[in-house]
């Protein structure tokens, strides 16, 4: 991982446009397939201008990956799909124009599962991406792009977008650091929509001040995004003893929870820790799925061969083009997404799943209600396991089961990053901090509490 | 379980075309990740429902003329267009 400091001392005494072709360069020559598009002109033009002079800001000549379902002006934005292929945005996400107006190079645009639907970066219509540790195993979803791009030094920072869990899962994959931000903190204009009332963008990086310095440049007030809290945020972790609640339905193989319970240990040295039961976590995952998909059924409607997208050659009568277009443009999870969303949202099934996971949704924000009136933070292990083999999971409901620890923390919308605590047989294991609303500065100073004790 | 009938019904609900091996295949899985989802059968929570986590409020603009996109960037992404319109498939037959 390549930290923004490190970066910055590698400026003091090189060109930016040196260290920014020795970066694509290296991407070029990568194995990872972390990129979908790099935007070597663009990227090197900025270099330039930085190195003139001409850039300043909190970024300022800090390289940053994109994940390729956030448009951005003139670039093309894919979100892996083939339904999306060739789609240029003329605009860009309010999150773009924040990078851009604090001086980063965006050095290209992230792989990623197809339309942010899945744990692994497999459904992706441009190729699995490979973790950095193993190549032969996963980098996580649906951000593994952006977290392969950062574990294999092809980027500083990265943004990755998380509705159940895919900023936080390929952050634990590959050992890197990934934050959730509370729902409505960053403004979701320009961020293609698969569900809602859960996803979010959010920073991924090789440091916690890392992720502090990224979240503090795209976090705000923006009124063309009705979902937007209109609240900003400035970066100052938290230090204090912490009370510290470790959930007890979270889920984790022997392996994992081996690492976790001696991490464990070490943290009950500097604060106070205790264990906690929600029990409405054991309706989560179910309910996530159903709420996800049904948004999803909607979202995913727009996609007609029409304004743009997958087109085809003749315009037959409009059910059968919308029908022929979205079976040839979407892939399998996306069609399988869309479909179950459909039933579940279809006459005399709406209150057996939708409303009844809507219900489960108010639950499980009641328990972590009543945590936080006790802990500061709430910690699980990330991932129940560490990174698949490739093709290792092929039932659809197994590999939903992979996002039991994750998934709750979207339905309530609370901030939780996900952080590297070690290695097993070689492959990182990650830490999953929760904090309650808007308390980010809670989550990052607790982590950087971890970090400056070495568990 | 599901049937091939309701495969066929969910994808014309959700206008994607399944060829025969697809709607086999779906039909399986669709029965699986149903049964997934009647775990909620367990409860049935006395609260109300939560669509939005935090309190949404429309956001209103002044009235005045904004920028807007230009007809031709609207249009560039559209293989089909006639005179300045997308082109769209016939809705009536």
């Amino acid at each position: 991982m390549i930290t923004v400091g490190e970066w910055k001392e590698r400026l003091e005494n090189e060109k930016a446009y040196d260290l920014v072709s020795e970066l694509i360069d290296r991407i070029r020559k990568s194995k990872l397939n972390a990129y979908i598009t790099v935007t070597e002109d663009q990227a090197l033009k900025l270099a330039e201008d930085f190195d003139n002079g001409k850039k300043e800001g909190k970024l300022a000549g800090i390289p940053i990956a994109v994940k390729d379902n956030i448009s951005t002006e003139g670039v093309r934005t894919t979100c892996a799909s083939k339904m999306l292929e060739n789609y240029i945005p003329p605009f860009d996400a309010h999150v773009v124009e924040k990078l851009k107006k604090e001086g980063a190079i965006i050095i290209g645009k992230t792989n990623m599962d197809e339309f942010g639907m899945g744990t692994t970066t497999e459904n992706s219509h441009f190729g699995v991406v490979r973790n950095p540790h193993d190549t032969g195993r996963v980098a996580g979803g649906s951000s593994g792009g952006s977290a392969a791009a950062i574990a294999g030094k092809e980027t500083v920072l990265a943004l990755g977008t998380d509705t159940g869990g895919s900023i936080r899962c390929p952050a634990s994959f590959t050992g890197v650091y990934g934050l959730k931000p509370t729902y409505g903190l960053v403004s979701r204009y320009g961020l293609v929509a698969y569900a809602n009332s859960l996803e979010q963008i959010g920073p991924m990086a090789g440091s916690i001040d890392d992720l502090g310095l990224l979240l503090e440049v795209i976090a705000g007030r923006d009124d063309r995004d009705s979902t937007n809290a209109g609240r900003g945020f400035t970066y100052s972790p938290v230090s204090k003893k912490f009370r510290v609640g470790i959930i007890e339905e979270m889920q984790a193989n022997a392996e994992v929870k081996e690492h976790f319970n001696s991490f464990v240990e070490t943290l009950r040295k500097f604060a106070d820790v205790e264990t906690v039961s929600l029990p409405s976590l054991k309706y989560a995952l179910p309910a996530y799925y159903i709420i996800a998909m049904s948004e999803a059924s909607s979202n995913l409607a727009r996609y007609d061969g029409v304004r743009y997208g997958f087109s085809l050659e003749n315009l037959d009568s409009w059910s059968r083009y919308f029908s022929k277009v979205r079976a040839e443009g979407f892939g399998t999870e996306v069609k399988r997404r869309i479909m179950m969303g459909s039933y579940a949202l279809s006459a005399g099934y709406y209150g057996k799943y939708y409303l009844k996971a809507l219900k489960v949704r108010t639950l499980v924000i009641e328990d972590f209600r009543r945590a936080f009136e006790k802990f500061d933070v709430l910690i699980s292990p990330t991932m129940p396991s560490t990174a698949f083999r490739i093709g290792e999971i092929a039932d659809p409901v197994t590999m939903y089961m992979a996002d039991v620890n994750t998934t709750p923390i979207n339905l309530a919308g609370l901030p939780a990053l996900s952080m590297p605590i070690g290695e097993s047989n070689g492959l990182p294991v990650g830490l999953q901090v929760i904090g309650n609303y808007f308390e980010e500065n809670t989550v990052l100073g607790f982590a950087k509490a971890v970090e400056r004790n070495e568990v | 379980m599901i049937d091939e009938e309701t495969v066929r019904y969910v994808s014309n609900l959700a206008k994607i075309e399944l060829k025969d091996d697809e709607v086999e295949n779906y039909k399986n899985e669709f029965g699986k990740i149903l049964e997934f989802f009647d775990q909620l059968d367990e409860i049935d929570p006395d609260v109300e429902p939560t669509y939005h986590v935090i309190p949404l409020k429309n956001v209103f603009r002044k009235d005045v003329p904004g920028k807007s996109l230009d007809r031709d960037e609207a249009l560039k992404n559209a293989r089909h267009r006639e005179e300045g319109y997308f082109k769209g498939p016939r809705v009536v037959e």
